[in-house]
This record gives C-alpha cells, structure tokens and sequence, in this order.
C-alpha cells in the first residue's frame, strides 16, 4: 500500500497526484501514438472511438458534474457536422477556422437550449432537450440548401493548413490531439470555480446559490461549453463517416451516448472515455456475438440430441438476428447498469483499487448510498 | 402506450376477441406489467438523484420497443374496432365515431381518476405517499403497495390511451412518442392542472393545425415541440399550473 | 452603527401570515437572536432576508442598501452569508472543496483565464486554498479535511456548515439553529465558536436558536416571535422575564 505525502498546495492542485501517475499516463500516451503501427487495420476504428470520446466527455461535463442530463445531445453533434462541412465545402473556410466556427454555432444552439434548463430541472430538462433534439432533426431534413436535406451530404477529407489528413494515420493523430486538448480543458476547468460552481448545481442548487453561484449564468455556461465540444467532435466526426444525413443523429446516438456516460461512471474524466471504449465496442461485440451465440446454444441443446440442437439453433439465429434488437440491447445495458453498478465502470475500478490498498480492511459498507425518503413540497 | 395497443391488437386480430373484452385485458395485462416493473425495477432507483431515474425509464422505453418489434415485427398494422367507418352528424360536421370514442373515453377516465384521487381512501393515501413518504410509513400507509398501484393505474390509462389512439394513428413501435406532445400539453396548461391538461392540448392541436396550413412543410411535426420549448423558456408554470420548491 | 434592518416584514403564504410585521435592527458587532414556538416563522425570516421567498411588504435593508429585490446570489458578494436547518452541503463532495466552493463569491478570474489555467489562476487557486485551511483552523477541522460529508456524522456537518458560510468572509452571518442536534459539548463548543466569531472575526451574527441557554449566553439582543408577530425585544434577560414570553413560549 502505497501512501503519497502531500507536501505543497501546488501539488494538490496539480492534474496529477505525483510522478508516478504522471508517468503512467505518458506510457499510455506512447503507447497510443504507437498503435497505429501495430494494428493498422484498427486505427480508422480508434479514431472515432476518440471521437466518442470527445462525446462523452462533452455529456459528461453537462450530466455528470453539472447534473443536467441532455437526452437531446446527438443534435449537437449533427449541429456541428453541419456547420463544418458546409463552411469548409460550400464556403471555403480554412479547416480550422470553419471548426472553430462549428464550436461557437453549436455553443450558440447549446445556450438556447439552456434557457428553458434555467427554470426548469430533472425529468423536464431532459424532455426539453428531447423535444429540441426532434426539432434539429426536422431542421436538418428540411434546409436543403445547407444540409442537403435527406438527400445527405458527402463530405471530403480534411486539410489542415495545407496539409491533408487524408490518411488514416494522419486522422488518427488529429482526433487523438482534439482529444487530449479536450482533456486537458476540461480538467482545468474542473480544479477552478467555475468546475466546482457545476458540481455545486448538481448536488444543491440551493446552496449553491447561498454561496453566489449564479445559477442561471453557469448552467448556460455547462450547455454552452458541452455544446462547444460537441461542435468539435462534430467536424470530426463528419470526416470519418464520410456522408452526412440526418438521420445519424437520431435517438439512438443520444442513447448511445447517455449509456457512454452512465457505464463509464458519472462524475468522472476517466468514466468518459471508459464509456467511449464500451459503446465503441459494443456493435462489434453484438455483430460478434451474432454469429457465435446461435451456434454456442445449439452446442449446449446439442446434449439433448442433434434435432434439439437444430432446433435451438434455428431459433436462436431467427431471435438475434433481428434488426431492432440493438437498441433493446442498448436499453438492457443501461438500465442494469443504474440498478446494480451506479457508478459505473470506473467506480468498480476505483473501488477495487480501494480494496486492494485497504486489504484486508476494506468494508463493503464504504459506498453504501444512504437510504432516503421522498418528498414533494409545493409552494403556490 | 404502445404496449396496450399492441397487446389489444394480438388479443383481436391474432386470438379473435371481441374488442371490449380485449381492451379490458389489454389494461389488466398493462397494469399487472406495470406494477410488476415498480416492484423490481423502479422500487430500486427510488432514492438516487434524479436523472438516474431518468436515464433508467431511457432505457426501459428503449427495451419496450425492441422487444415490440421483435414480438410483433416493425410494421404498421391497423386495430378494428366497433367504432370505425361510422360517423355522426354534428352541427353539420360529419365527425368519425372513432375520434367520439376517444373524446368519451378522455371524460370518462378524467372524472373517474379525479374522483379517486380526491374522495377515496386509496387515492388521497397516495397523494399522502407522493408529498411525504416518511410521514406516510408512520401513518400507517403501505407505501411500497400505494407506488405499485401508482404504477398500475398509469400503465392502465397509458393502455387505455394507446387502444383509443389505435385506430387514428396506426399502430407501431414509435407509438409512443406521441406522449412527447402530451408532455408539451401538459407543461402548457401547466402541471398539477387537469383543466389546464386539457386546454393545454386543444391548444396544441390548434397550434398544429394552423401551422400545417399556413406555415411551409415540416413544420406542423414539431410546431408542438416549439411551443413546448417556449413554455418552457419564458413561463414555466404554464397557464394553470404552480411552481414547486424546494423548502429549507 | 445599525449593519441591518428589517421593517415592517410580512410574507403571506396562501391564507396564512407567516411573518406579520416584523422589524429590528441589528448593530455591526453584535449577536442577535430570534427566538420563539416552532412555526412563529423564525425560519421564515431567514429564508425572507436570504432572499428566497419574495415578501409581500416590508423592507429589508444592509449596510445603508435596499436589499428587498436583490438576487439570492447575490447576497455573497454584499458580505451575507448563511447556514441552513437541514444541513445543505454537497454530499459527495469533501469537506475541502465544500469550503472552496463557498470562496465562489471571491472569485476573481475569469473562464477563458481557467480554461487555461493560466499562472495567475494558480495563484489565485492558492489563496483560495489558504483562506479555506485558516476556517479550517479556526473551527478544529483538519482531521476532516478530505473526508466526504456522506461519512460525516451529524455534529461535525453542522461545523462544516457554520465554516462554509465563514469561508465567504460575511460581514453578516446568519446561523439557523445552530445548535439542534448537538450534544452538550458540542454546543459549549458552539457558543464559543460564536463569541470568537463576534470577537476575534468582527463579524454580525443573527441568529434563530430554541437553546436558551445558548442564547443568554452569546446573545447581546434577542427577538421574541410568536405566530409571526414579535411579542417581545431586548437583552436576554429581558425577553426571557416578559410575561408574553413566558406564556407563549418558555412556560410557568
């Protein structure tokens, strides 16, 4: 068990809590730049899963430290597709500027959508995102002159000062740099009052308050700002799937990514990007398991006799390989993570580390929530 | 909603029921469904914050309408009914019996529910339960049964609502999302108002006509959804309804 | 020097008057106490000069400023600062950075500086953290510090509060029951807490308190409270011995 002295506040304030797990994150880092020489076939795959990292850090900064759960957020994204692909394409914007623009127009639709978050909280704000979310959509399908409407819309491969990122490896590095700035904003944010002014809103608005937190001015800077990475992630993310329509940024991507969100543990940097890699993973795994479940249960049902293992396979194969499964998928995954594993991926991991450091003391009782009783006043 | 519908239509297209027999059934199964959901599922989130609740009833309507589509398949299909290719003369206007049926079934459940909420011993022990539930356990109140019932009767009329909404809407997995709307009814009347519920929504459906007619297309699908936004942005409260607030 | 004035305060909920005419002055430097039967709308008032209810009539006013339409937010940055009844502290959060919250209302820079995190907000960072170690300090809390308040027990939450509000650095504190679920020495503990405050800190203390030992202790003038109405005004002593008092409030 290793105990790290805390000797100055610098070093309480730092992103690290000491050397050693400096050290780790730069091995990682190393270890990152050089995948792409070892599984070239994957990197185009890795790319978006920074992408949907950027994704869920941007939900999590608004649902996961700020409290305001956004059912709508897939609309941001398209928002800032959008606007990127037309400002570079049909405008001519240099890539970088036509991206920042994406982040402020994305921020600019996340602000409107926050003012009704001002008076509103809990299960109305996230209709109120939902209802927005529908609206986009509709937007998009409709304003043929900038979006191609439901013809879709191509998208060519990015230039960057000149330079084209046209290869895969190039694209890699360029999300994997949105990717880390994101990180390293965001983290500056959350050691600074405006990140503990977010979680004060999520914990007691009330308090909040009493300490001089203006709710309104920082809920619209949550929205704002989520918004503005969104916009990011957005112009990236046109490039990769190559071919815009509206109906990408339905629903289920606002699903995918709460499920981001709530497996990888709410309320926590690393929880975003653990959730990136699930849901990342999770359409490979389904495809996977598309294949290998059928047989593995006719294999099980084969004990009781080869017409028996026909039939289970039969059955099996016509049930998975149905198309609306996914979402029902989707749906199982995050209602069983809220009921059994609420803080997500990453509370399981820090509560093991937990274990192990306090071996054999750890007590199970340590993350028990505390039971509460409901109650609704109403004030006319 | 979409469950009761699709569950009435097995019970009449597929296992040949008369429509009032399965529309009954269809609100058994429902509400036995849901209360079977409050007592496994719901009963456990009770205590987390509030978008945990949230992200759970996501997934759970995530879950429904797979397992919709996987037991009835993703087409649309259409519900017989009594009431269908009649009409009535009213005023000069030639009005279908099927939305007759759904403007009777909506006063009818209204003043039933209203009567249960205020004069019986059930339902003011549920309001009692949903405003205080500590005090509630010391009154003597089995709360855990009240929220189960809760969840009983709402999934009933949700089915209710889905059977009558059947025939004008066509039946399929996205049913449900009518329910969006009605939120923006309700918000506009604003909450805690059953009149204002019902204004509320007249008012939508006039915003949706004129918006189809005199706005350029698309707009008529989300014309609800823009007044549920700003509603919501400049007077929260609705017309009708009351603010709650947290007491400290 | 009069800190802060309520006049003629009233705030009606439906058909009843929680607070119906209420009005004292508070001097900088003292202890002022509300006292009175549960539901003579102690708390009422609290909430009224925290802005949190609007009321119907009465003016409230701090340091020479109408403060009766103000922002609950606001009332920070004017030196305000107050403690609640059901102890409202971030529960997941730990006693540090509850304390660093509350530095919110000195916070002098501004987000594109922090999104960066630019040497100056380092600096400023620091300052915050040495403010919140001093309140730490003050109220006995280091074995506290990085613990969260879910693992708290209850008389330690209620210091974390009193040491949030301090954080802030008010000219006026409001402190709700301060001594309500304490055991007998934590409320020693507490009155000694409040006389350092008023002495060592400079700062006004306006109070609502059933402990009435607590209250002749530390109170330098004290308000009597019933159904809304003020039944009696003046030094602990005298309050204590008027009969309306007696009669409504602290019994034969």
């Amino acid at each position: 068990m290793r105990f790290v002295f805390k000797t100055s506040y610098t070093q309480d304030l730092g992103l690290f809590r000491d050397g050693v797990q400096r050290n780790c994150y730069i091995a990682l880092l190393v270890a990152v730049l050089a995948l792409p020489q070892v599984v070239p076939e994957y990197v185009g795959d890795i790319s978006l899963l920074f992408i949907y990292g950027l994704c869920g850090l941007s939900l999590m900064v608004l649902a996961g430290y700020t409290g305001l759960v956004s059912l709508g957020h897939a609309a941001f994204l398209g928002i800032g597709a959008y606007t990127h692909v037309f400002l570079t394409q049909d405008l001519g914007w240099p890539w970088l500027v036509s991206a920042a623009a994406a982040a402020v127009v994305t921020a600019g639709a996340g602000v409107l959508v926050g003012l009704p978050a001002l008076r509103m909280t809990g299960v109305y704000l996230s209709i109120a995102t939902l209802a927005f979310a529908l609206i986009i959509q509709e937007v998009f399908a409709r304003w043929d002159r900038v979006t191609g409407g439901l013809k879709g819309k191509a998208v060519d491969k990015p230039v960057v000062l000149g330079i084209s990122f046209a290869g895969a490896g190039g694209f890699y590095v360029l999300c994997l740099v949105a990717l880390i700035a994101a990180l390293w904003l965001t983290a500056n944010l959350l050691r600074t009052p405006t990140g503990r002014a977010w979680v004060a809103i999520r914990d007691s608005e009330i308090a909040a308050q009493s300490m001089g937190v203006n709710l309104a001015a920082y809920k619209t800077m949550a929205f704002a700002y989520s918004a503005a990475m969104m916009g990011v992630a957005g112009a990236l993310f046109a490039h990769k799937v190559g071919f815009l329509a509206p109906d990408i940024f339905g629903v289920l991507l606002s699903i995918q990514f709460l499920l981001m969100v709530v497996v990888g543990g709410l309320g926590s940097l690393h929880g975003a990007l653990l959730g990136a890699v699930f849901v990342a993973l999770l359409p490979v795994a389904i495809s996977q398991a598309r294949d290998a479940v059928p047989a593995w249960a006719a294999a099980m049902a084969g004990v009781l006799g080869p017409a028996a293992g026909s039939a289970v396979f039969a059955a099996t194969d016509r049930f998975i390989k149905q198309p609306g499964l996914e979402p029902g998928i989707f749906g199982l995954i995050l209602v069983l993570f809220i009921l059994f594993e609420p803080l997500g991926i990453y509370g399981r991991w820090t509560k093991l580390k937990l274990y192990f450091s306090m071996f054999p003391l750890y007590k199970r009782a340590t993350f028990k929530r505390q039971k509460s009783y409901m109650r609704s006043e109403r004030l006319r | 909603m979409m469950l009761g519908a699709f569950t009435c239509y097995m019970l009449v297209v597929w296992y040949h029921w008369g429509y009032w027999a399965a529309l009954l059934m269809a609100v058994v199964l429902i509400a036995l469904f849901g209360a079977l959901l409050d007592s496994t599922v719901l009963r456990r989130v009770m205590g987390q914050p509030q978008f945990a609740v949230v992200m759970l009833t996501i997934g759970l309507g995530a879950i429904f309408r797979s397992f919709a589509s996987i037991t009835w398949g993703s087409e649309i299909y259409t519900l017989p009914t009594p009431f269908s290719a009649r009409a009535t003369r009213i005023g000069g206007v030639s009005v279908s019996h099927e939305y007759l049926s759904i403007i009777a079934g909506t006063i009818v459940l209204c003043a039933v529910l209203y009567v249960f909420f205020t004069h019986t011993r059930v339902g003011v022990a549920m309001q009692a339960a949903s405003q205080n539930q500590l005090a509630a356990y010391y009154m003597g109140i089995p709360v855990k049964l009240m929220f189960s019932l809760i969840w009983a009767i709402s999934a009933g009329v949700a089915a209710i609502a889905g059977v009558l909404l059947a025939p004008v809407s066509l039946i399929d997995i996205n049913l449900g999302f009518i329910g969006l709307k009605a939120f923006a009814a309700a918000v506009l009347g604003g909450f805690g108002s059953i009149p204002g519920a019902l204004v509320g929504g007249i008012t939508i459906g006039l915003v949706e006509l004129f918006s189809g007619t005199y706005l350029p297309q698309g707009f008529k699908d989300v014309a609800a959804y823009v007044v549920l936004l700003l509603v919501l942005a400049v007077r929260p409260q609705g017309m009708f309804g009351a603010v709650g607030r947290k007491k400290v | 020097m009069t800190l802060f004035a309520a006049e003629d305060l009233a705030i009606n909920f439906g058909g009843i008057k929680a607070v119906d005419g209420v009005s004292f002055e508070v001097e900088a430097g003292q202890v002022f106490t509300i006292i009175g039967p549960n539901g003579a709308g102690k708390t009422t008032i609290f909430n009224l000069v925290s802005r949190i209810y609007d009321p119907t009539q009465g003016r409230l006013t701090f340091a020479g400023e109408d403060i009766t339409r103000v922002p609950p937010h606001d009332l920070v940055r004017r030196g305000i600062a107050r403690t609640f009844q059901n102890i409202e502290l971030f529960e997941h959060a730990t006693v540090l950075q509850n304390l660093l919250l509350a530095r919110h209302a000195h916070r002098r820079s501004r987000f594109v500086e922090e999104l960066l995190f630019l040497p100056r907000v380092r600096a400023l960072e620091i300052a915050h953290r040495e403010a919140a170690e001093k309140v730490i300090d003050f109220l006995d809390l280091p074995p506290y510090r990085d613990s969260l308040i879910a693992n708290l027990p209850y008389g330690v939450r209620k210091i974390v509060e009193v040491a949030r509000a301090l954080c802030t650095e008010p000219k006026l504190l409001l402190l709700d029951e301060p001594s309500s679920g304490l055991s007998v020495e934590e409320r020693e503990d507490m009155a000694f807490w409040i006389q350092d405050i008023r002495t060592l800190l400079g700062i006004t203390v306006l109070m609502v308190e059933h402990d009435m030992g607590l209250v002749s202790a530390v109170s330098d003038r004290v308000l009597a409270l019933n159904y809304g109405r003020p039944i009696a005004i003046g030094s602990a002593r005298e309050v204590q011995e008027h009969p309306e008092v007696v009669k409504a409030y602290l019994g034969g």
